[in-house]
């Protein structure tokens, strides 16, 4: 029995990978397992935790709940993709730090998606704003508050120029 | 971007400060390193057969078709397992409730794991998994433990010969005196159902054996006291033939992950078929089979007062469901006992703890080992007294708090209180929050048709991770010490390691260890690294257990770079023909006092110990570097005959203040403020101190409003999914208010005390008792948690 394999082209973190996959391959999986990009984490696989987040086109999505060849021609964005050229940390990467916004850090990935998303469309987002933003990504460490602190931080040096 | 540095409000250099951690970049970044990102070449991975049934016989096992699915390698039985390997252990005295990792012609929960298949893929596994046919005969089953107890009840173990496998009855002080002598007394039950810490990431474990060095190699997310050696003889093999690697960023324990069975299942795997073997849990498996729920317990609580408010005695019964197997789980029922009364100068108190053999999943060690409970129904007595005396709820607390003056305080148990200032503290909460306003807030809702309240609760957080209820429940049991160490090595360059023995889930310990090491050595902390040493290589650990590292690993740190200090002053000495009294250590650097030019320099000192045995002082070995193994402070006995033990050596202190108002036509309880009072003596990181506390109130207002495994009753679990197991997310937790307070242990290096629980010990009573609050003018009450919506809403449908 074996599996028929599909051709997919996609754009991950601005490079473009060709692969073939099964058509059960889910975008995780795919993206975990084949490409080594391991740092988008799998939590449910039935889409309510968000720690497998990701952006597809800007938006964010759960990668357990789409297939690979689902992406195919599109462009994604996982936590690898979040730092500056130079390699150095984002400004919300760098927030979560200044605030201590994890602690094992597996929702981590997730959460810094979501909260990229949220200041890529709302830069002066308020308190409800990011708690609702980020009410997708189930943390079990923090208690959210630190995570708040952090996009709020990031909102507010992007405010202010911080490149 | 950089952090700006306060000063420690303790007078330390790096103590106390605001500080990065030095975790905190490689998450961020996605460079965290899972045990299921590991990645070892031709992995295997194994799918699960569990069973449908709570209770069955198991009549046979096809697994002819799986074993053909291409891409297969190996499909393994309990018939085969159970006779190659060894049972997993138990904690208490009862050698007939055995346990492996795959059942074998029984099965004893819905859930348990039934055959394992190893292929190419997880997928192919799934494939293979499906085709392998389980013929059963179901028996009866029990989930309600107090049915469990009846004679006649179906036997979970019928080896065994009873379903209660731990039972005992605790008499500390003038129980029947005091009760005799009180003027009031209130009886009633309170019920903890199951919840779990539930981690976002499953348990994972790969293993790898070698056959030429005859070394099994383990990569898991675990944290758990003697891991290495439990794998080790399940599996039949010399300690020194079992190799965790503890470098394994661990996603979220809190104590569940300790997938001893998993361990030893994919280990015999991997050595059987020579080829590296990984499991991870998907997600149902994780909540059915995983074995890791919490406490799940009914509690049958007496108390004995005056009409002052004077608490005299309690009768404490906990019957605890333990599921259908167990290890350590039913210890979770002892370490209550290191604060059995709470905060409280409460002098006489009968324990009766049981517990029970069920068909419901097995329980694991749960963030608190049963203290959240425990503290739950306490502080639910606590308002019950003040109600039936129609005294302030605050006042009643203040009336029979342990003073300031009166520490070290020993309770009737045995255990002793290191130091607190509990009032202190709880003033401090009750102006955070502007208590009179928070009144007039809640009379405000309330005069406006809503229901509201104002929950508080106070909990201790026994801390330094002793394990003394051991013999306390097991006589036969005679573990006294739970050690911890650490390894601090100055290379050649002048850098320095600090070396533990353990992984972390969290907790921030090279943020700890680099903090105090470079505190001692007054060397800057980011410049240090910390490494997690494999279990060959490292020095005793019994992990990050019972909010015990702050204590144990900061203090085996300390004890290794004092000592790396005493070194290098007795160089400097020898150099300068001079005693060590009168040099000076600075920043690294030794000088002869009042003479600053005499000095020999850090890279001066560290070039003397690695590279001039002649520059050495006679008997001191060449090379820098020191250990420390730690054995907890006050530990090491044994429980008196008539039942006392000193378990734990700190108890942090916290108060919880909580708003509550529940819409009147839905039943949803919203919580609108949240303050808490925190005293665990000097925060060594206040960072990471403040977000294990801020993580834990949130644990706890899951346990309190949100989560359960339920069952049916069919003994099916009806939760195991997130769409039926509710974690809260940024909309149900509040912003949460931290207010400090730093009462210094006198048994620690710097006076710090354990975290990590707290939040979690005192929410679920403070959220409880808020919810309470706010249905008091119904005239009615809930002392079943969680409370959920559906729960509110029936109790004000039965109201009115």
């Amino acid at each position: 029995m074996s599996e028929a394999l599909y051709s997919i082209v996609v754009d991950i973190n601005g490079t473009r990978h060709v692969s073939h996959v099964t058509a059960r391959t889910s975008l995780v999986d795919w993206l975990r397992e084949h490409l080594h990009l391991t740092g988008t984490h799998i939590g449910c696989e039935h889409g309510i935790c968000g720690a497998c987040s990701v952006m597809l086109d800007g938006e964010p999505v759960r990668s357990c709940l789409m297939y690979a060849v689902q992406a195919d021609g599109h462009r994604i964005t996982t936590v690898e993709g979040l730092q500056r050229p130079d390699g150095s940390l984002s400004v919300l990467q760098d927030s979560f730090c200044e605030t201590h916004a994890l602690q094992c850090g597996y929702c981590t990935p997730g959460m810094l998606i979501a909260a990229q998303a949220l200041l890529d469309a709302t830069p002066r987002p308020t308190e409800a704003e990011i708690r609702d933003a980020i009410g997708g990504n189930l943390c079990r460490c923090t208690g959210y508050q630190q995570i708040v602190d952090a996009i709020a931080l990031a909102a507010r040096r992007m405010a202010e120029g911080a490149t | 971007m950089s952090t700006s540095q306060a000063a420690s409000p303790y007078g330390y250099r790096y103590i106390g400060t605001h500080r990065r951690t030095k975790e905190d970049p490689r998450f961020v970044t996605g460079r965290g390193r899972y045990a299921a990102d590991i990645a070892l070449p031709h992995l295997k991975h194994v799918a699960l057969v569990a069973s449908p049934h709570a209770s069955a016989r198991i009549l046979s096992v096809n697994t002819e078709a799986a074993r053909a699915l291409p891409g297969v390698h190996y499909v393994l039985t309990g018939e085969e397992f159970c006779v190659a390997t060894d049972s997993q252990p138990i904690g208490v005295d009862a050698p007939k409730v055995t346990r492996w990792a795959l059942a074998h012609d029984r099965v004893r929960y819905a859930g348990e794991w039934v055959a394992a298949v190893v292929a190419d893929s997880r997928a192919l596994a799934e494939d293979a998994a499906e085709l392998i046919e389980v013929e059963y005969e179901p028996l009866p089953h029990v989930t309600d433990p107090e049915q469990a107890m009846e004679d006649g009840s179906p036997l979970v173990h019928p080896a065994h010969g009873s379903n209660v496998i731990l039972h005992r009855d605790f008499v500390w002080g003038p129980v029947e005196d005091e009760f005799a002598k009180a003027e009031h007394q209130i009886s009633f039950r309170a019920i903890w159902n199951r919840n779990a810490t539930v981690p976002i990431e499953t348990f994972a474990v790969a293993a790898q054996w070698n056959p030429a060095t005859e070394i099994l190699d383990i990569w898991a997310s675990i944290q758990m006291p003697k891991y290495p050696d439990q794998t080790a003889r399940a599996l039949r093999l010399p300690g020194n033939a079992v190799r965790v690697h503890y470098d394994v960023d661990v996603g979220g324990s809190y104590g569940v992950k300790r997938g001893l069975k998993h361990t030893v299942l994919v280990g015999y795997l991997a050595k059987r078929l020579g080829l590296p073997v990984r499991l991870i849990e998907d997600r149902l498996e994780n909540m059915r089979g995983g074995d890791m729920h919490g406490p799940d317990r009914v509690f049958d609580m007496t108390a004995a007062f005056d009409g002052d408010g004077t608490i005299r005695a309690l009768k404490i019964r906990a019957v605890d469901n333990v599921g259908a197997y167990a290890g350590r789980a039913p210890f979770q029922l002892g370490k209550p006992v290191s604060a059995i009364c709470g905060a409280y100068r409460i002098g006489a108190i009968a324990y009766e703890p049981v517990s029970v053999l069920t068909n419901k999943t097995p329980q694991e060690a749960v963030r608190g080992f049963g203290q959240s409970p425990t503290n739950f129904a306490l502080e639910r007595t606590m308002d019950r007294v003040a109600r039936f005396l129609n005294m302030d709820r605050i006042a009643l607390r203040r009336k029979n708090l342990i003073r300031k003056d009166e520490f070290p305080y020993t309770i009737p148990s045995g255990s002793t209180y290191d130091s607190g200032d509990y009032h202190t503290v709880l003033d401090k909460a009750l102006a955070a929050v502007d208590y009179p306003a928070l009144v007039r807030r809640r009379d405000e809702a309330r005069r406006v048709g809503l229901l509201a309240g104002i929950g508080i609760s106070t909990c201790l957080e026994p801390s330094g991770g002793n394990s003394a209820f051991e013999p306390l429940l097991n006589p036969k049991n005679e573990t006294t010490t739970w050690m911890d160490s650490c390894l601090v090595r100055i290379d050649l360059s002048g850098a320095i390691t600090g070396i533990m023995g353990t992984s972390s889930s969290g907790q921030g310990h090279e943020t700890l260890v680099s903090t105090v090491v470079g505190e001692i050595l007054e060397r800057d902390p980011a410049q240090i690294r910390v490494i997690h040493a494999d279990s060959l290589n490292a020095l005793p650990s019994n992990s990050p257990v019972g909010s015990r590292m702050a204590i144990m690993l900061g203090g085996a740190a300390a004890g290794a770079a004092r000592q790396i200090k005493d070194t290098l002053v007795a160089i400097a000495a020898h150099n300068f023909e001079c005693a060590k009294e009168d040099l000076e250590y600075r920043d690294g650097n030794v000088s002869l006092k009042g003479v600053p030019e005499k000095i020999l320099r850090w890279d001066q000192l560290v070039e003397i110990a690695h590279r001039k045995f002649h520059q050495l002082p006679p008997n001191l070995e060449p090379g820098l570097q020191a250990k420390f193994v730690w054995e907890v402070p006050t530990g090491g006995g044994l429980p008196t005959p008539d039942g006392r033990i000193h378990i734990y050596p700190c108890y942090a202190f916290e108060t919880h203040i909580v708003y509550v108002e529940i819409d009147p036509e839905t039943a949803a309880p919203s919580i609108k403020q949240y303050v808490c009072g925190h005293d665990c003596g000097v925060m060594i990181n206040p960072d990471i101190v403040h977000g294990m506390t801020y993580g834990g109130i949130a644990h706890g207002i899951g346990a309190a409003l949100y989560e359960q495994f339920t069952y049916d009753h069919n003994g099916q679990l009806t939760s195991g999914t997130f769409m039926d197991y509710l974690i809260p997310s940024a909309l149900e937790v509040p912003p949460i208010s931290i207010v400090d307070h730093c009462t210094p242990s006198p048994l620690t290096t710097f006076g710090q005390k354990g975290s990590g629980e707290a939040g979690y010990l005192g929410a679920p009573a403070a959220v409880a008792n808020a919810v309470n609050d706010a249905l008091a003018p119904l005239g009615v009450e809930v002392n079943t948690l969680p409370i959920s919506h559906l729960a509110i809403w029936e109790t004000l449908s039965n109201a009115t």
